[in-house]
C-alpha cells in the first residue's frame, strides 16, 4: 500500500466513524432537548434554569457522549488532512440525521427538505474526491 | 423567530470558528501516526497546551450551548441540515485563515452543499 493509499484509507475509517456517531448524538441531544422544553428567554434567570435543566438530562449526557467520541476522531483526522476537505466530507451525517429524525423521532421531513438533503451528500461527493492534505507538513 | 435566528447565526459563525482554531492546533502538534488508548491521551494533552485549542474550545462551546437552544424550539430535521452552511465558512476560513489552497472542484462541491441548505431551509415544515 502507498503512502497515499494508507492517507486516503485511515481518513475514511475515521470519516466512517464520525458520521456514525454524530448523527445518533444529535438524535439524543434533539430528543432531550424536546423533554427540556422551549429556551424561555435571554434573561441570565432564565437561561440558567434553562442550561441547569438541559444538563441534568441523561438523555442530553448520551448525546453529549457520543459527540464526544465523534470529536475525538475529528480531532485525531484533522492532524493531517485539510479542515476544507473534512469537514464537507463528514457533512454526510446530514442525510443520517435526516433518516434518523424521519424514522426514529417520527419528524415530517417535506420532499423540498429530502431535495436539499440530497444536494448536501452531492457536494459531499464532489469534496471527497479532491486530495485530503494541500498544504506543507 | 428572532431567538432562533441569532442562535443560528451563533452556532454557524463562532462554532465554526472555533473548529478552525482547533484544526490550527491539531496542525501544531503534527500529524498523528499511534492510534493506541495511550497515545492518544498524550495526543490530548499536547494539543491542550497550545493556546489556539482553548480559543477553539471556548468558541465551539458557545456553539454547543446555542445548538442546545436551538434543538428545544426546532425540528432535528431542520436544525441539523440548516447549520450545513458551516461548511461555507469553513472552507472560506480554511483558504483565509489556515492557507489551504481550496480547489475549483472543491469550491464547487461547497456551492452544491450551500445550494442543499438553502433547499432544506425553504422546506421547513
Amino acid at each position: 500500500m502507498t503512502s497515499s493509499q494508507g492517507l486516503h484509507l485511515k481518513t475514511a475509517v475515521l470519516i466512517v466513524i464520525m458520521v456514525s456517531v454524530a448523527p445518533l448524538g444529535d438524535i439524543f441531544l434533539r430528543k432531550g432537548m424536546e423533554q427540556v422544553g422551549a429556551m424561555p428567554g435571554w434573561m441570565p434567570g432564565e437561561l440558567f434554569r434553562f442550561f441547569f435543566a438541559a444538563f441534568t438530562s441523561g438523555t442530553v449526557w448520551i448525546g453529549i457522549g457520543l459527540l464526544l467520541a465523534f470529536f475525538v476522531a475529528y480531532m485525531l483526522v484533522l492532524s493531517w488532512a485539510d479542515y476544507s476537505y473534512v469537514l464537507p466530507a463528514s457533512s454526510i451525517s446530514t442525510l443520517v440525521v435526516a433518516l434518523l429524525a424521519r424514522f426514529v423521532l417520527h419528524e415530517t421531513v417535506r420532499p423540498l427538505r429530502w431535495a436539499g438533503v440530497a444536494l448536501i451528500c452531492m457536494g459531499v461527493f464532489v469534496v471527497g474526491r479532491t486530495q485530503p492534505r494541500t498544504t506543507e507538513r | 423567530m428572532l431567538t432562533a435566528a441569532i442562535l443560528y447565526f451563533l452556532i454557524v459563525v463562532p462554532g465554526t470558528c472555533g473548529e478552525m482554531c482547533m484544526s490550527r492546533a491539531m496542525k501544531t502538534i503534527g500529524e498523528v501516526t499511534d492510534f493506541r488508548p495511550h497515545a492518544i491521551v498524550r495526543t490530548m494533552w499536547r494539543a491542550m497546551k497550545v493556546p489556539w485549542f482553548w480559543i477553539g474550545i471556548t468558541l465551539m462551546a458557545s456553539g454547543f450551548f446555542s445548538l442546545l437552544g436551538m434543538l428545544s424550539v426546532a425540528k432535528a430535521s431542520f436544525v441539523f441540515p440548516a447549520t450545513a452552511l458551516s461548511y461555507a465558512v469553513g472552507t472560506l476560513g480554511g483558504k483565509l485563515f489556515l492557507g489551504e489552497r481550496v480547489t475549483p472542484q472543491r469550491w464547487f462541491g461547497v456551492l452544491i452543499v450551500c445550494i442543499g441548505v438553502l433547499l432544506v431551509a425553504l422546506g421547513k415544515g
